[in-house]
């Protein structure tokens, strides 16, 4: 109550000023009043570095600052599109991209499919009544609450020369192998690394999806004898399709994204074998010498419109599905 | 009258305040205690120089790779700092030309001065090497005892030393015989030993020829056939550097190409756990080099206070105090005058002091080609294309003659943009 009154003062003084303008601007372009703070922080964070990124995909050189930089055009784009085959990464100008691009699609396919089989399989089992359900829910969304770094680094400890896996492999008569040293294993290890990192996170989108889905359904279906295989394909699954839709998106931009895990687990090696393509851009914008922002300018706007189609492959999925 | 007194009054202590207001920032990164040291040092300046107080900022060295060059381009950043990409930075160094006895410093840094130079127009005076740095080999002494092998002697090749490793480590059963950091400079030394050029006639960079081939050709096939420690290279992607100092300390490697700044990392992590030498560079036909280096004192035109700056540099570059930052720091000195009477290492162990000896002594082999290579604005860029390049080869990614040709277009397109 105390309160009440210097609020309410507060208020008024500041009404005044307010209702004047608003009725000198009109009640419309009010609204862009309220409208600007927000409009500002988006402007500076979001919109700014956007046009800066379009500035430095246009320009080359290695000056820093916008203004020192020459304008090239397309060259950037030209220099990273500059293939003699395009399924030959070797024939490109700027072969490491193409690498990196083809281990990204490599890497997204297979991490995606086998981490949303593998969701889709735990979720369906801890859906159902069975003892310690807690507690398995907790043990398997257990790694996503772990910072990518800290699962890296975990499992470089168990796959180095001398890790934990090959002491195991020594102490029962086997040999040592070289994990993180051979291209197809690291790759492997890579995939299976994400997909044990991430898969709590989509298994529990699953689960939400699974729950909502009424159990009348299944007992009609118990009720007409259907076959436990019968009501996975018939009820389940179509059911489950919009979430599953959700899921397969999510994790086909995360993966597109991937970086830090990798980063720490390989570095992108051996050679350039587990290099995916934000790895690519952030070496050669920010480690690699000369640094060419340039050109890692021109990758990420390349990958921006990778992910854009994705995300209006979504929407276009989504809308079809709510169509029926 | 009075008001005149007051006024001159008021003049002479807002001078003298202005006088003490000079603060200087000294942006430092330390692998050992150089910093430290060089704070320690700083105090004698300080009482030489009440007006100028400088403050040293100790960062992590990728501060001073990726921080630093940002700051400076924005026109922001330190009046001081302790930086390793000469050339790289070239472009905001301050020449202390007008401001020291430039005689002194050509007489005594002349050899490293054109390390921080645009061009060989240019005859200014941009900094000076706190840490003089050599690339050469340690060996495991105690495994060669063990293997009832005697060293081989100073002349002795690649080949020879591959050998010998390679018997040391059977008969020892040490799992690698030879190891190389992960990094474009360590190559640098034993190409130009095996005839590498690195620069056509006229300066432009030509870094694959017959030389570098010839040298990168052996260590892929050591590569290959387990006489170099693999790991090292392959289990990193990119250009990233890696080294080999913890295999060495753990008695994994008998013969490991690195530097001279591992020298205080050994004395104090191997202790007396076995004996350890250096033994320089293996010879090549064209040279017994290895790739000089290290960390530089540098100032940047940006300061407000360029004549004190020069006055700091002046400072750690007089004889009495730059013997003590390397005796110190435990470093090759980069000064011709110290280095000609030779330094004691009082605080260094037996092993160290004889470690740091064998360095200096090396400074003699350096190749002129590894110091205008060192000294060249855009090596970083051709050591880090070398390592993403030879690692591919490595792996079988590219085929040797591509990964070279590669290599060579990497460079070209640095250089182009270099000149945009």
């Amino acid at each position: 109550m105390r309160l009440a009154a210097p609020l309410h003062r507060l208020l008024e003084l500041v009404d005044r000023p307010m209702a004047a303008l608003q009725r000198r601007i009109g009640p419309q372009r009010f609204a862009w009043i309220f409208l600007l703070p927000n409009l500002v922080i988006f402007a500076v964070f979001t919109y700014l570095p956007i046009v800066l990124n379009f500035v430095y995909a246009t320009t080359g050189g290695l000056a820093v600052l916008p203004s020192e930089r020459p304008f090239v055009g397309l060259e950037n784009f030209a220099s990273l599109l500059d293939c003699r085959d395009y399924l030959d990464p070797s024939s490109c100008s700027k072969d490491l991209f193409w690498r990196s691009l083809f281990n990204t699609g490599r890497f997204v396919v297979l991490q995606v499919g086998f981490m949303i089989l593998f969701s889709l399989i735990t979720a369906l089992v801890l859906n159902r009544e069975i003892r310690g359900r807690g507690f398995f829910r907790g043990v398997f969304f257990y790694p996503v609450l772990l910072s990518p770094v800290v699962v890296a680094l975990i499992w470089k400890w168990i796959l180095q020369r001398e890790g934990v896996l090959n002491a195991w492999l020594v102490a029962f008569g086997g040999e040592p192998v070289q994990w993180l040293l051979d291209a197809g294993w690291s790759f492997f290890w890579v995939v299976f690394v994400s997909i044990w990192a991430h898969m709590g996170f989509y298994m529990l989108i699953l689960l939400a999806g699974l729950q909502a889905i009424p159990k009348d359904v299944y007992e009609a279906a118990e009720m007409d004898a259907a076959s436990p295989w019968r009501m996975l394909t018939r009820i389940t699954l179509p059911l489950l399709m919009p979430t599953m839709l959700v899921v397969v998106v999510l994790a086909l931009i995360k993966g597109v994204q991937t970086f830090d895990e990798i980063y720490v687990l390989t570095g992108g090696g051996p050679g350039s074998a587990t290099m995916l393509v934000v790895q690519y851009i952030y070496e050669t914008g920010f480690a690699a010498q000369p640094r060419l922002y340039g050109l890692a300018a021109a990758a990420s706007l390349l990958l921006a419109a990778l992910l854009m189609i994705l995300t209006l492959l979504q929407l276009r999925a989504n809308r079809k599905s709510y169509r029926g | 009258m009075r008001t005149w007194w007051i006024g001159a009054a008021a003049l002479v202590s807002s001078a003298q305040l202005a006088l003490a207001a000079t603060e200087l920032r000294y942006m430092c990164y330390q692998d050992g205690n150089e910093c430290d040291v060089a704070e320690a040092l700083l105090e004698d300046f300080h009482k030489a120089n009440p007006d100028i107080k400088v403050t040293v900022d100790t960062v992590p060295y990728k501060a001073i790779l990726e921080s630093l060059p940002v700051q400076l381009a924005a026109g922001q950043g330190p009046d001081l700092a302790r930086v390793t990409d000469l050339g790289g930075l070239a472009k905001y160094y301050l020449d202390i030309t007008p401001y020291v006895n430039a005689a002194y410093w050509e007489e005594n840094f002349g050899a490293t001065l054109p390390w921080f130079r645009s061009g060989p127009g240019d005859k200014g005076i941009y900094g000076m090497m706190t840490q003089l740095t050599i690339t050469g080999a340690f060996v495991n002494k105690t495994l060669f005892d063990q293997a009832k092998r005697p060293l081989p002697g100073p002349e002795a090749t690649w080949d020879q030393w591959a050998e010998a490793a390679r018997a040391v480590a059977k008969a020892t059963g040490t799992p690698f015989p030879m190891a190389i950091d992960r990094s474009g400079h360590r190559v640098g030394g034993p190409a130009i030993s095996m005839g590498a050029q690195i620069f056509a006639a006229d300066g432009t960079p030509r870094l694959v020829d017959d030389g570098f081939k010839a040298f990168m050709t052996k260590f892929v096939g050591w590569m290959k056939d387990g006489t170099m420690a693999r790991d090292v290279w392959v289990s990193q992607g990119g250009a990233a550097y890696q080294d080999a100092a913890q295999e060495f300390i753990n008695a994994r490697v008998v013969y490991y190409y690195s530097g001279s700044w591992q020298t205080g990392r050994f004395e104090k992590a191997i202790g007396d756990a076995f004996d350890w030498e250096v033994v320089g560079s293996p010879c090549g036909p064209a040279a017994c080099s290895g790739m000089p280096g290290g960390a530089a004192l540098v100032g940047f035109k940006r300061t407000a206070h360029p004549e004190a700056v020069a006055k700091v540099m002046d400072f750690f570059a007089a004889e009495p105090v730059h013997a003590q930052l390397v005796e110190r720091t435990k470093n090759v000195p980069a000064h011709k005058g110290i280095a000609a009477k030779g330094l004691a290492y009082p605080d260094a162990t037996p092993a160290g002091r004889k470690a740091l000896q064998a360095w200096a002594a090396q400074v003699a082999k350096v190749s002129p080609v590894a110091y205008a290579y060192q000294g060249y604005p855009l090596n970083r860029v051709m050591f880090n294309a070398t390592v993403t390049r030879v690692t591919q080869a490595i792996v079988g990614e590219l085929a040797f003659d591509e990964a070279m040709a590669k290599l060579e277009a990497d460079i070209a397109e640095a250089v182009a943009q270099a000149k945009k």
